[in-house]
């Protein structure tokens, strides 16, 4: 194109240029500098951390000072995502070695298995050379659940079981009494009796949003508890057998009937706010539910709840376990500098600084043992301490249902298809909550997914 | 969710004062109960359209707990707590990074679109039709279905986490509807104006230029305007492309999202600064943007 010059006294094109300008200059300001990457004192690139955006990790982030004034020369930047989308973006990251991540949060659900790909780092040499680490602090389920080959590939930021919350004050208005083991059935009749429509408490709360990791992980301990399973021993699929289809429906048939109002979009969340509002006398979630209903400022019946374990059928135990951990994806450029920060934030000493800094209530828990003897801890977490203790304890991953399973994990099944696998299945079964489809023919379709999943691995093992 | 705030009703009487407007006149004239009604309608219109926007804002000055009652609370004591933590978050790089991706995108697509929008009113060829087909099919594949090869291309040539990869990205993204917006509008200015100036004598680029920018300004205005809302607001490139140095606004706001505890007054409070911008710039332009959209409109 010929350049010709402007006309002069436009009063439309003049302040364009000028304005983008500054507005340009603004944006390389704030970003600093073309997104190029704060170059930090010692001239090393920042360690990049991508952790899940659940609170004891944002209280991390604003302790972050403390570990850049121990470790001169290592400056943190977080990527913080909700739950989903960290899943999703850590998981392509390390898979395709985007390496974009020096530390990553998983879970013990994704350790094992990436462990075996060659996706993560050796933990366990840094471990044994790291002096007063103290590993075996860590709960040994939790351990376990973390380790491949007997070898630690990430190490626990806090575990949490399941158990159920009930709302003291309510059992006693109506003189119902808790027992120390509740049977599901035991639950349902309470469930029955303090269903109060009118004063809008639900009589328990449970999840049915779709989602492996909704309605999927309650239900998975029910139908452990019921004798079922996913897949029996030879990989067949488990979910048209009498004992899943009678887990399911005494599941689907409670929360249809005294569960929460819109059962079928309910997750964690959601739970969380009927609950912690007084809109439900009784809820069997995760275990790191204490840190918003015990707290005043987010919930109205903080000191009201008592605690009993993951209600049994068959099994002497139902609770499910589930840990948020830290690794160091196989790709990181330096192993040694993300260690230091892996080692920080899942010691000892960063546990009382929580302790000191913000409260012991706010404590990430169900890590390490010394947590739960620290008489600071106790005196703040009297009421779920030990019960949440006893569930970690007590949640084996390798022999969660009735009969022998050829694979591991409480409230998933730890292999790769599982979230897809899990997902669909989900959708039936919240199909079947919000009362669109019956229970025999979520599980029909259902057994079809999980029979393609089941061949796959007989072939294998043929 | 920003987009609901322009369209306010201030804009629309700005607009139509602009112009000496005798249309409307006669229509008022014509029957009190059925202006009455219309206003009314028009108020409740906006007011459905505005409220979700309203009540994120009253939202973001509430304690968490008070964001969560049933029934909802209109009345509570307000606080800047949130907006306090939003800020602690360190709020600024993403800002910048956003306005970055925003402003360099757009000048782009308005570099590249103008000129060949131009083209295709002012010199249509046989192939014009195909020519838009082509450029608006651009946008008819899923974007989910070709982030796995741009996610592992990017990797390749290090571009991961890199603001230029959003700005490429969304210049691609906003050009074909820029194209076709500005097309619709060259086509309002009328023939005679562009032939008085050939006959004098100008070129083409000149005619551009001197001729045609200058009537298109509301047009490209509103353009642009578009543009910038759809780059501001763009989260799937931006959330799976970008990690902790090119990261945008929509990005930082899901970190205020948790699956273990109470968010919504957090969120809001985040989802009200980071709408704030665009709001601003619709607000400077909202002459030209009623002007440019009514432009459009009558083709």
């Amino acid at each position: 194109m010929r350049a010709v010059p402007p006309a002069t006294g436009d009063p439309v094109r003049r302040p364009l240029p000028a304005a983008l300008a500054v507005a340009t200059a603004g944006a390389l300001t704030l970003s600093g500098c073309a997104g190029a990457g704060a170059i930090n004192a010692g001239g090393e690139d920042p360690l990049v951390v991508a952790i899940v955006a659940n609170p004891q990790m944002q209280d991390a982030i604003a302790l972050q000072s403390h570990f850049e004034a121990e470790h001169p020369g290592i400056e943190v930047n977080f990527v913080t995502l909700p739950e989903n989308e960290a899943r999703a973006k850590i998981t392509t990251s390390v898979a395709t070695e985007g390496g974009e991540f020096d530390v990553v949060m998983i879970s013990n659900y994704e350790t094992a298995q990436w462990a075996e790909n060659g996706w993560l780092t050796n933990l366990q040499p840094h471990i044994d050379a790291t002096e007063g680490y103290d590993a075996d602090d860590f709960i040994p389920t939790v351990r376990e659940s973390l380790s491949y080959e007997g070898d630690m590939y990430s190490v626990p930021f806090y575990g949490e079981s399941s158990f159920l919350a009930y709302r003291e004050d309510l059992f006693r208005e109506a003189g119902l009494e808790m027992p120390e083991n509740p049977t599901w059935h035991q639950i349902a009749e309470f469930a029955a009796e303090l269903d109060d429509d009118e004063a809008g408490v639900a009589g328990i709360c449970l999840r049915g949003l779709p989602g492996w990791g909704e309605v999927m992980s309650p239900l998975t301990t029910v139908v452990n508890t019921f004798g079922g399973s996913w897949f029996d021993a030879e990989w067949n699929s488990g979910l048209t057998s009498p004992e899943y289809r009678e887990a399911v429906n005494f599941y689907v048939d409670l929360v249809r009937e005294h569960g929460q109002p819109g059962a079928a979009n309910s997750g964690y969340g959601d739970c969380l706010t009927h609950y912690s509002q007084g809109r439900a006398a009784m809820w069997y979630d995760a275990t790191a539910m204490v840190s918003t209903i015990e707290d005043p400022a987010s919930s109205t019946v903080a000191g009201l709840s008592g605690y009993a374990p993951a209600p049994v059928v068959q099994t002497d135990r139902s609770g499910w376990l589930y840990v948020w951990s830290l690794a160091i994806p196989a790709t990181t450029e330096d192993p040694e500098r993300a260690w230091e920060f892996v080692e920080w934030v899942t010691d000892r000493d960063y546990i009382e600084t929580v302790g000191e800094e913000f409260g012991w209530e706010r404590v990430p828990p169900g890590s390490r043992i010394s947590t739960f003897e620290n008489p600071r801890y106790q005196e703040v977490a009297q009421a779920y301490a030990q019960p949440m203790r006893e569930a970690i304890e007590t949640a084996d991953s390798d022999n969660a249902t009735l009969h022998p399973v050829p694979y591991e994990g409480i409230g998933f099944v730890a292999i790769p298809e599982f979230q897809d696998l899990g997902t669909r299945v989900s959708q039936q079964i919240s199909a079947a909550i919000a009362g669109r489809i019956d229970v025999d023919e979520a599980l029909e379709q259902s057994d079809d997914y999980a029979r393609s999943v089941g061949e796959t691995y007989q072939r294998e093992e043929q | 969710m920003t987009a609901t705030h322009l369209p306010s009703p201030k804009a629309a009487r700005a607009g139509s004062g602009a112009p000496p407007a005798p249309a409307p006149r006669p229509r008022r004239r014509r029957g009190g109960a059925g202006g009455l009604a219309l206003t009314l309608l028009t108020w409740a219109v906006t007011l459905v359209f505005v409220a979700p926007a309203l009540w994120m804002v009253l939202t973001s000055f509430k304690q968490e707990a008070d964001a969560y009652t049933d029934p909802p609370r209109i009345f509570f004591e307000p606080t800047l707590d949130r907006f306090r933590e939003v800020f602690a978050a360190d709020f600024a790089p993403y800002l910048g990074n956003s306005l970055m991706a925003t402003l360099f995108s757009t000048t782009l697509v308005l570099v590249l679109g103008v000129p060949a929008a131009y083209a295709l009113s002012v010199a249509p060829v046989r192939k014009t039709k195909d020519v838009l087909f082509f450029f608006i099919s651009t946008k008819m594949l899923p974007v989910v279905a070709v982030i796995v090869p741009l996610y592992v291309i990017a990797g390749r040539i290090k571009m991961l986490d890199n603001i230029w990869t959003l700005v490429i990205l969304y210049t691609a993204m906003n050009l074909p509807i820029a194209v076709w917006m500005l097309r619709s509008f060259f086509l309002e200015v009328p023939r005679g104006i562009v032939e008085a100036a050939r006959m004098e004598g100008a070129s083409l680029p000149r005619v551009l230029w001197s001729v045609m920018l200058p009537v298109m300004a509301p047009g490209i205005a509103a353009t642009a305007l578009i543009c910038m809302i759809f780059s501001w607001n763009e989260f799937f490139f931006a959330v799976n492309l970008t990690a902790s140095q090119a990261a945008t606004v929509p990005v930082f706001m899901t970190g205020f999202i948790t699956s273990e505890g109470l968010y919504w007054a957090q969120l809001s409070a985040a989802a009200t600064m980071v709408s704030l911008p665009i709001v601003i710039v619709g607000w400077i332009a909202q002459r030209q943007l009623v002007r440019g959209l009514s432009m459009g409109a009558v083709k």
